[in-house]
This record gives structure tokens, C-alpha cells and sequence, in this order.
């Protein structure tokens, strides 16, 4: 028998207060793909960089290709035939697909860059592996799925024989993971070695030819998909039944709390122009929008927020016409939100928590003290209640919000967000990037928020959640609201397949 | 002491300790004797009157440096300052010098006048910002050069000035009714410098600022706009108002820096009026870092460095020049350290909130 490509044993790596890693073994054998499961937090990311030398294991050894090895940094994992595809691309938007590529590896003759063979260099990677993508073309201007593709091509330019893939299905619809298994299949058969992280359990018994299952920094179990259902290897996950997204009897009620008409919204190069001509909201009712991202999602929510504004039509709340109102109008007479980023939108990070628990509500009680002041007694209280009923897990109400984690920081922002006493909830990506067990409560969340009687707009890229949580769904493509469906009767396949439009509405 | 006070004190006194060192060396390479150098900086230093002069110039630092912070607590570089100070001193002192009021009413006219100028100066930088998308930095330079340029022009009668004093380089001076009065009885009333009382203004506009950034909810908008723009706007946060108001509120207290020296020594506009105050309240606001409490320490010592200074040219030690490397020094190391000490202060945090979760696993 060969050697195995990748041999972990015994990798241990502590954090402060955590062990990521507790003796975690891993046998990868030539020429397979193996996928990495396990639970947000399970410790797959960090296991996958040290075996990329971005972080230093504190016990254990790692053979690759039968020689021992001991990586630095990733230039030494690189230079061992190891590439990394990480969750977030690390593209260079305003470059070209080439200059991508080559960045940090140019080739060039006496200090000037040799773009032409590279080109060619590029162009036979792609043929050879069925990596189709144009090297001329900005990144900007591509999709996520083809952004993937340039990150592959990225790491098999440099040489890479093992590839990891970190969670690569996670922002694609149904039709890409589908191009993306055939690509992996690909370099599959030209002998390359493939790990990939992922916790979509059908999509692992599909691809993989072996699994190894996470859980709490150790591994569970290395089975074989022939052997095991979906259902078995869950349970090998978190160590008990998976939640899953569901609701329970319908709340919707005639009352109609958000109502969007005639949208018309001006677009440009970075912004998709909306034309929605009705979306409506009952009290009680969850309505999903599901949609290839980028189709229009984030700048809808930012209309009904009031950030964005309209040149036609109208956004009405609870039958008061409030299109010409301000952000802090809007959130005053009830509109809460839920952040697709909640870096970017939802979080003061240097900020301690009790300041983040009133963000988004700092002119309303109980933040306000005689109309001027905050009152940040009242606040820290309020955060107290937050951490409380949402189960956030921090030190206290005067941490900075950076020190939390992400599963940590989005429970805070549900809480505060349910917290307050709106009527409409926007929720975009509520439980993007957390583990399954924050995950659950999220979706617990929301439907009590249902039932309390707040209407609620759902966008996910999880159609599994859309589907299992919506009264209602849309499907967004291209600024426009295509197609209504009842998440009844509706698959993940088929959500796909209007969504990238290969599906018409009839 | 706490932890969290050593954090906060730590970085400061070693950026002192470090600046001392360097500039020793750099006298040491000059010829002169550090020690003997340094040793006659302290020994002059404490003198009642240099004591006296630091507070004096510690004054307009200390209200540069709340200026320069308002702006920088919504991630606004207001290096404007200087020409909304000049401007404000050189119309409050016209102004003043023209008017003729009762003391307090006298005295308050000038402070509103100024002010006034300021936030205007201050204030359409923000307006081009918002408006035409101007960075505030580059319109800042700008009215900078015009407040400046234009305010010398004037004193050196460029323009016709109509009471043929053209020739003159100061202002008509302001009558006694519109003089800050000292506060020379605190200090026994013998020393060479006067106690200007426009000390008082300073505490009272730190003591307003402590409050208005942090207690209340325009300062928790700013905050909030300067942490992170895109999520204080989808709070409710109107990025445009909020931007013209901390120009404004910057430029209201960038007025007062001309007037300690003003209304308590020169009474009088004139070119041997002091500029550059505005660029070292960048620098004092650094060292605070944006604290009404840190900017006093830095303006205290800013304060006091140009004022113990002055021995070293008298004894012939070195030229006073040394100093501007030590403040530089300062302020280098400074931001180096604190940005260190934010380092530790997060992985400790992390490690706090590790905990937090392992207790309950």
C-alpha cells in the first residue's frame, strides 16, 4: 500500500481557555477525496491550518507523502505540494483573473512579470481539469462559483498535489456544487488528493470516498459513505438528534405589517436595480426570499430600511406610507433587522456589549434618559436580560463584542433585535456561520417571534432553512421578485433552479 | 492597581522613559552632556513661573487636542484646526477690539464670536464632505492655507486697510473690559507670568466633552459612526448630519484655542501671534487618545517640554530644537505602544470570553 497522502497523529492545539484539537488523528490516503465533518467550532478550520502551517499544532506529528514534516509557515506547506481554498476568497477584486492567479508567484524573466506564459500556463491548468474561466476577466465581474474556480486554479498554479477545500459548497447554489463536484472529480482522476470541509451531509455522501467526523476538537469516527445515512452521520456530529428547521401551525393573521409596491430602485456597477412590484407581510408570518446572492437581496433590505431610497413606489408599514422616512424613523415605529454581515452592519467591535445591545435602539427606551442621555445602567441591564434568554456566552456586559465568538455575537444581535418591541423583522442570513447548536436556537427564535405576531422577511442562502421556516417564499433574480412558491411543495433542487433562472415561473 | 489602569498608564510612561533616552543620545552626539542638559530642563522646570507658563500653553493644547478629537471620535481628521483657530482669534480680536460692553458681556461676545467662526470655518469642510464628497482632509488643508494666508495678507496690508494703519502689523487692541481676567492669586500673585484664567474655559469644555461623547446620544451616534459607519447607519445613525455635526462641534471648540492667549496676554491680533497650535492638538489628542483626561496629560506635558525648554538655548546647552525630537519621539512611540498594550488588552479579552464558554461546556 502507498503512503498515505496526509497522516495527522495525535494533533493537539490549545487556545486560551479551548482545546481546538485533542488528539485529533487523520489518514488521507493518495488520490482520494476525503471530507472533514463536524459542528461549527468542532475544530475542522483549525486542524486544516496547521496542515497548512498557519498555525503551529502544540502536540503530535504530520506526514505528508510519507515524509515527516513541520510546517512554518503556509510558503513550506505550499512548497510540499499543499493548497488551500479558504471559505472567504482572497481575491484582489479590482484584478484580472491572471493577475489573480499569478500574485506571489509571478513568473518573470529579469524582475518583469511574463503575463503571456502565464496566460498560457493558466489556460492549459483550466483545460487540463475542466477549469473553465476567462483569465482577462476582472473579479469583480465574476460569479461565486466561478470566483471558487480561480481560487483552485490559484492553488494548483503553485503546484499543489493536496488540495483543501474549506467548506467550498457553502455559497453556491445546488447547479454549482454540481460544477464543483465535477472539478473535483477532475483532479480526482489527474491524481490529485482532495480534503474538503463541509457540513451538508448529502452533499458528503455524494463526493467523499472517505469521511472523518469532528466533534468538540476530536475525531468521532472514519467511515466510508456506503456504510452510513445522513441520518447516522449527524448523530456522529453533534453526539445527538439534529434540530432542524421547521414551524409549526401557521400564525398568519390579515393583518398586513410591511407592504412593498411598484419598487423601483436605481442601480449601478456595484448595485443591482430593484423592480419589486409587491411584497407584503402578514403579523404572524414568516416570508422567505431565497436568490443566488447578489441579486438584489441586500439593496431590498436596504430600501425597506430606509438607507437605500426609491425613485418609484412605496414602502408602507403598518399601513402608514413611510418612504420618505428616515432610518431612525423607520426603526423607531418598528423595524427590526438582522444584518447579513454583522461586521459590517450589526456590531461596534471595540465597543463593550451593553453599546452593542443598544445599537439600532439607542433612541428608544429603556436606552434614553431624559431625551439626551443614554442611560448606561438601563442598557447593561437590558444586555444582562439579552445574555440571559438568548444563552450568549461571554464574561460579562463590558467585553469589547470582538472578543465573543461568531456564534456568540449573532445570538446577541437576535436577542437585541427580538428584544425590542418591532412589528417587522428583517432577518437576512440569520444563521450564517454559526454552529448547530446557536443555530437551533436562532430558528427557535424566530418562530416565537412569529408567533408573538411580527411579520418576518427571511433571506438565506440555506434553502433548507427557507424552505423549512418560510410561510411564504419569493425568489429574487436579477432586482425582481420572480416567482411565489409554497415552501410545502417546493425542493432544494427546484428552489435552485428558479433561482439561477433555469426555472420559470408559470 | 488594576490591571486595566496599568494597561492604560503603561504605554505613556514608556514612550517618556523611550523619548528621553533617544533624545540623551541625540545631545550626547551634539557635544553637550545629557545629564547636565536634562538636569537644568528639570531644575528650571520646576519653577513656579515655568509652572505657570506650562498651564498658560498647556491651555489652547489642551482645547486643540478636544477639537482634533471630536473629529477623530467619528474617524474625521480635522487637521483644520489651525486655520479655524487663526481665523476665529484674528475676527474675535477685530471684533472685540470694536466693541464696547460691560467686562462679562464684553469677554462673552469675543468666546461666542469666536466659536462661531470656528464651527462656520469647521463646518464647510463638512458641508463639502457631505455635499461634493470632498475629504475632509484635503478641504481642511485648504481653508487652512486660505484662513492663514489670508488672515498675514491682512496684517501686512495687502489688502487696503481704510484706517491707513496698513503699515501696522497687529489689530486695534481690545479694551480692558474684554480681558479674561488671571487667576494670579493662586500662586501668590509675584510671579513674572500671569495665571491666565482661560484655564477654567478649558476645564469646563473638557468636562462637557467627557460628557457629550459619552452620556449622550449625539455622542453615542458619533462613537457609533466612527466605529463602524455602515452599522451606525443602519442603526438609524444619518451618516451626512452626523458628519457636518462633529465638524461643527470640532470647529466650535477650535475657536477657543487662539483666545487663552488673546483675552489673557496679547489683547491684540498681530503676526507675532501664535500659530501652530492646531497641528500640535493633533498630536496631544494622540497621546490621549481621544480621552478628556489623556489629552490634559498630553497637553501638560507638551505644555510643559516647550516652556522648561527654553533653558537650554539660555545655558547653551543645545538649541531648543531638541525638543521637537523628543515630541516626535513621543508621539511615535506612543501610538507603537498602545497599539501593543490593544494587543494584550484583546487577547486577554478573548481569553476571558474562551472562559466563559469552557465553564459552561
Amino acid at each position: 500500500m502507498p503512503d498515505p497522502a496526509v497522516l495527522l497523529e495525535g494533533v493537539t492545539k490549545r487556545f486560551p481557555g479551548v482545546v481546538a484539537n485533542d488528539q485529533v488523528n487523520l489518514r488521507v490516503e493518495s488520490g482520494e477525496i476525503h471530507a472533514l465533518c463536524g459542528e461549527n467550532g468542532a475544530g475542522k478550520s483549525t486542524l486544516m491550518k496547521i496542515l497548512y502551517g498557519m498555525q503551529k499544532a502544540d502536540e503530535g506529528r504530520m506526514v505528508v507523502n510519507g515524509a515527516e514534516v513541520d510546517f512554518d509557515s503556509p510558503t513550506e506547506a505550499i512548497d510540499a505540494g499543499i493548497g488551500m481554498v479558504h471559505q472567504h476568497f482572497m481575491l484582489a477584486d479590482n484584478f484580472t483573473v491572471l493577475e489573480n492567479i499569478i500574485l506571489g508567484a509571478e513568473p518573470a524573466t529579469n524582475g518583469v512579470i511574463d503575463f503571456d506564459e502565464a496566460r498560457d500556463h493558466i489556460q492549459s491548468v483550466g483545460r487540463e481539469y475542466g477549469l473553465d474561466v476567462h483569465p482577462d476577466e476582472l473579479v469583480e465581474h465574476l460569479e461565486v462559483g466561478e470566483r471558487q474556480r480561480v481560487e483552485i486554479i490559484k492553488v494548483l498554479f503553485r503546484g499543489a498535489k493536496i488540495l483543501i477545500l474549506d467548506e467550498p459548497t457553502a455559497v453556491l447554489v445546488p447547479q454549482e456544487v454540481e460544477e464543483l463536484f465535477r472539478n473535483m472529480r477532475g483532479l480526482k482522476e489527474e491524481g490529485h488528493t482532495i480534503i474538503f470541509i463541509d457540513h451538508k451531509l448529502d452533499e458528503v455522501l455524494e463526493i467523499a470516498d472517505t469521511i472523518t467526523v469532528l466533534r468538540r476538537g476530536k475525531t468521532v469516527a472514519t467511515v466510508k459513505p456506503e456504510d452510513v445515512t445522513a441520518h447516522d452521520l449527524a448523530e456522529l456530529m453533534v453526539g445527538e438528534d439534529l434540530p432542524v428547521p421547521e414551524t409549526s401551525a401557521s400564525t398568519v393573521t390579515d393583518e398586513v405589517v410591511l407592504r412593498v409596491r411598484d419598487l423601483d430602485v436605481e442601480g449601478s456597477d456595484t448595485e443591482v436595480a430593484l423592480d419589486v412590484s409587491d411584497l407584503t407581510v402578514h403579523a404572524g408570518e414568516i416570508v422567505g426570499i431565497a436568490g443566488v446572492e447578489g441579486n438584489g437581496q441586500a439593496e431590498l433590505v436596504e430600501t425597506i430600511l430606509g438607507i437605500r431610497h426609491p425613485v418609484a413606489g412605496s414602502v408602507e408599514l403598518l399601513g402608514d406610507d413611510i418612504t420618505s422616512g428616515s432610518v431612525r424613523s423607520r426603526r423607531e415605529a418598528g423595524i427590526g433587522y438582522i444584518p447579513e454581515d454583522r461586521h459590517r452592519r450589526g456590531l461596534l467591535l471595540d465597543a463593550p456589549l451593553w453599546e452593542n445591545a443598544m445599537l439600532g435602539h439607542q433612541s428608544m427606551n429603556p436606552f434614553v434618559k431624559n431625551g439626551w442621555w443614554i442611560d448606561p445602567e438601563a442598557a447593561r441591564k437590558a444586555t444582562e436580560d439579552i445574555i440571559e434568554r438568548f444563552d450568549v456566552r461571554t464574561p460579562g456586559t463590558d467585553v469589547p463584542a470582538h472578543a465573543l465568538s461568531g456564534g456568540n455575537q449573532q445570538k446577541l444581535i437576535v436577542g437585541r433585535e427580538l428584544s425590542a418591541e418591532s412589528r417587522v423583522l428583517i432577518a437576512a442570513h440569520p444563521t450564517r456561520g454559526i454552529d448547530v447548536g446557536a443555530q437551533a436556537a436562532v430558528w427557535e427564535e424566530l418562530r416565537s417571534a412569529r408567533r408573538a405576531g411580527k411579520g418576518i422577511i427571511l433571506i438565506s442562502a440555506d434553502l433548507e432553512e427557507l424552505i423549512g421556516l418560510s410561510d411564504r417564499l419569493h425568489v429574487m433574480l436579477r432586482g425582481s421578485l420572480v416567482a411565489e412558491l409554497d415552501p410545502n411543495d417546493v425542493t432544494p433542487r427546484e428552489l435552485g433552479a428558479y433561482m439561477t433562472g433555469a426555472k420559470e415561473a408559470v | 492597581m488594576s490591571k486595566d489602569r496599568w494597561l492604560a498608564l503603561a504605554p505613556p510612561i514608556a514612550s517618556l522613559v523611550f523619548a528621553f533616552v533617544v533624545s540623551s543620545i541625540v545631545l550626547a552626539i551634539s557635544g553637550a552632556n545629557p545629564f547636565v542638559a536634562f538636569g537644568n530642563v528639570f531644575e528650571y522646570g520646576v519653577r513656579l513661573n515655568t509652572l505657570v507658563e506650562t498651564i498658560n500653553w498647556s491651555t489652547p493644547l489642551y482645547l486643540s487636542g478636544v477639537a482634533v478629537a471630536i473629529g477623530f471620535r467619528m474617524n474625521l481628521f480635522n487637521i483644520g484646526v489651525e486655520g479655524q483657530y487663526v481665523l476665529a482669534a484674528f475676527i474675535a480680536a477685530q471684533v472685540g477690539s470694536q466693541l464696547d460692553l460691560p467686562p462679562v458681556l464684553h469677554v462673552s461676545a469675543i468666546i461666542l464670536t469666536a466659536m462661531l467662526i470656528g464651527a462656520l470655518w469647521a463646518g464647510l469642510s463638512g458641508w463639502m464632505k457631505v455635499t461634493r464628497n470632498v475629504h475632509e482632509v484635503i478641504s481642511t488643508i485648504m481653508l487652512n492655507s486660505i484662513a492663514v494666508g489670508g488672515v498675514v495678507s491682512y496684517l501686512l496690508g495687502v489688502w487696503d486697510v481704510p484706517d491707513d494703519t496698513s503699515l501696522d502689523t497687529a489689530l486695534a487692541p481690545i479694551p480692558e473690559s474684554g480681558w479674561f481676567p488671571d487667576l494670579n492669586f493662586l500662586v501668590g500673585g509675584n510671579t513674572r507670568s500671569d495665571l491666565w484664567g482661560f484655564v477654567l474655559v478649558a476645564v469646563v469644555v473638557g468636562v462637557a466633552y467627557h460628557y457629550l461623547i459619552n452620556r449622550t446620544r449625539l455622542g453615542y451616534d458619533l462613537r457609533a459612526s466612527g466605529a463602524n459607519a455602515s452599522a451606525a447607519e443602519a442603526s438609524g445613525v444619518d451618516p451626512k448630519r452626523t458628519v457636518v455635526m462633529a465638524m461643527v462641534l470640532s470647529g466650535l471648540v477650535a475657536g477657543l484655542v487662539g483666545l487663552p492667549e488673546l483675552l489673557g496676554d496679547s489683547h491684540t491680533y498681530s503676526l507675532r501671534f501664535t500659530q501652530g497650535l492646531g497641528f500640535a492638538g493633533i498630536a496631544v489628542a494622540l497621546i490621549g487618545r481621544n480621552h478628556a483626561a489623556g489629552i490634559a496629560v498630553g497637553a501638560l506635558l507638551f505644555g510643559w517640554l516647550s516652556r522648561a525648554s527654553g533653558i537650554l538655548e539660555v545655558r547653551g546647552d543645545a538649541p531648543r530644537e531638541i525638543v521637537a525630537i523628543i515630541q516626535g519621539v513621543i508621539i511615535l512611540s506612543v501610538v507603537i505602544a498602545y497599539s501593543i498594550a490593544e494587543r494584550y488588552r484583546r487577547i486577554e479579552a478573548a481569553k476571558a470570553a474562551a472562559a466563559a464558554i469552557g465553564e459552561e461546556r
